[in-house]
């Protein structure tokens, strides 16, 4: 076992795994952490605490995930590059792990532009695939980047990265995949799949390379509520790929809300089908109170004894 | 080549509001060329101030002149005499530029007419393109010929991410993304396991992070 993190005991365990997201707020409230805390306690396998995501500034990912954690939910704690340097991603590491958190989920952020600080100086000291390999190094190796040793308490944590299938090239994402799994990722999460033509297209080629085998691949996915909001992913994302048909029938619908969980139900039938698929990451985008009523319909909960 | 732009007339206009007598100081180099700061930028500055301030009844006296380099002091330590006789200079070359003035020409200040902005070249007549950060430990070699320092928003060595799409830079649908052009050159030289080798953290040392740079040509030196 790397961290023996809930989420690697299941995954291991060849369960069908799952993850959601947990947004922390834009102020200081710990209560809206442990509220969001109750809707995944013990319906999921980690709690994807984001990091400042979309560049608006909110509490600190290490900081709700302590939160969570007090909660009895299993963090995964993601780390952008966009805000630190390799001294602070090192230095939040350990203090992550010092606070209990067994997952690491490694980004390179939204850049800063579409936040609510455009004009901030952006980071990227390293990115993403360095970050990777960098808590591989200090786990794996027991050594900081610089190659100075960690003699005793290195951090042990399942690391993750995300891939988006629907950005291009599209052939060059699965050699990328394959890049993220020789930097030392344990586990993928990816961009929401809304076309799911083009996620089994591309599965269709990480099972070929055999990649499957060396990484854990959960599908994400994304709940609506309207289709204002598949609109603004179609139009404002990019490197999103949402199918018209499902825009037209979010038009349609008569309570789209309802619809949006249908579709999403549906999408984890499919995604369940898809050969190499290991689990799911739920992003329902500030609604996380959905996400027990999604995985209670899909037949997820309650979640295997590990 | 070092590509400027004009700073607003506004700026410009407040930035020299407490003198009488001028010298604008135009640059035959770089900043000629990308239109910013030559003979020409410097005759249409001066007739934009001098009508902007007669307006405000407050006439102002501009020597024009363009050294065919601001950056080096051979070309404009022959000013010194016409420095003394001015408040102020308005430099319209490049921040080299007005360094090297106002350590040369300390008689006078200097101030700059310019916003620098990179160093690049002009892909279409009047259009530039930043190509080079400066970074010092070029990596032009694997890439194909493409920088992802100066052109990836992310700086990223491991690209593209995830907002590339249809060949754009998720930041602004008109640039291109750079790992976009690394990805298409490689393919083309046949070379695309040069992105499969997983790239480790640069050594920032070499770029602007440990204080000013210096270059010596040994074998120059007097």
């Amino acid at each position: 076992m790397k961290s023996a993190s809930r989420l690697e005991k299941v995954l291991t365990a060849g369960e069908f795994a799952v993850t959601a997201e947990l947004g922390p707020p834009q102020n200081s409230n710990p209560e809206v952490i442990k509220k969001k805390a109750q809707y995944l306690l013990g319906n999921v396998d980690g709690a994807n605490i984001t990091d400042n995501q979309t560049a608006v500034v909110r509490m600190s990912s290490i900081a709700a995930a302590a939160i969570a954690i007090s909660c009895g939910v299993e963090p995964v704690v993601q780390m952008v590059c966009r805000d630190r340097n390799r001294i602070a991603i090192q230095s939040d590491i350990l203090g992550a792990v010092a606070l209990g958190a067994k997952n690491l989920l490694c980004l390179s952020g939204d850049h800063q532009k579409f936040g609510n600080h455009p004009e901030a100086m952006n980071v990227f000291d390293v990115d993403s695939m360095q970050l990777i390999a960098m808590v591989k190094k200090m786990r794996d190796d027991k050594q900081f980047l610089s190659g100075d040793p960690i003699k005793e308490y290195e951090p042990k944590l399942f690391i993750g990265a995300v891939e988006n299938p629907f950005a291009d090239p599209f052939e060059f994402r699965v050699m990328r995949l394959a890049k993220k799994i020789r930097a030392g990722a344990d586990f993928i999460q990816t961009q929401c799949v809304f076309d799911i033509d083009k996620f089994s297209r591309w599965m269709e080629l990480v099972v070929k390379e055999g990649l499957h085998k060396q990484v854990y691949i959960l599908a994400g996915l994304t709940p609506v509520r309207s289709v204002r909001a598949l609109h603004y992913m179609k139009n404002e994302v990019a490197g999103m790929s949402i199918p018209d048909e499902l825009i037209k029938r979010m038009e349609s619908a008569q309570e789209p809300k309802e619809e949006g969980v249908k579709i999403c139900l549906e999408m984890i039938e499919k995604v369940k089908n898809v050969e190499g698929v290991s689990g799911i990451h739920l992003m329902p985008i500030g609604w996380e109170s959905i996400t027990p009523v999604i995985l209670e319909r899909a037949n997820l909960l309650p979640r295997p004894e590990v | 080549m070092i590509v400027a732009d004009r700073k607003p007339l506004d700026e410009i206009l407040d930035s020299i509001k407490d003198y009488k007598k001028i010298m604008l100081m135009a640059c035959g180099g770089c900043v000629t060329v990308c239109f910013s700061g030559g003979s020409k930028a410097a005759g249409l500055l001066a007739s934009q101030i001098k009508m902007a301030r007669k307006k405000q009844g407050k006439a102002i006296e501009i020597i024009e002149c363009t050294p065919e380099r601001q950056c080096e002091y051979e070309f404009i330590d022959e000013l010194k005499n016409d420095i003394e006789s001015v408040e102020a200079v308005l430099s319209i070359a490049c921040g080299v530029g007005v360094q090297t003035m106002s350590e040369h020409l300390p008689q006078a200040i200097t101030i700059p007419g310019l916003n620098t902005k990179f160093m690049g070249y002009p892909v279409e007549h009047a259009l530039w393109e930043e190509r080079c950060a400066g970074c010092g430990d070029c990596v032009l070699g694997w890439t194909g010929g493409y920088c992802p320092i100066a052109r990836c928003a992310k700086k990223l060595f491991n690209g593209p991410c995830g907002g590339s799409s249809d060949g754009k830079c998720e930041v602004d649908k008109d640039i291109e993304c750079v790992w976009q052009l690394i990805h298409d050159r490689l393919k083309q030289l046949n070379k695309l396991d040069n992105l499969t080798v997983v790239r480790g953290p640069k050594d920032w040392r070499t770029s602007t992070n440990a204080g000013q740079r210096k270059i010596k040509f040994e074998e120059a030196m007097l």
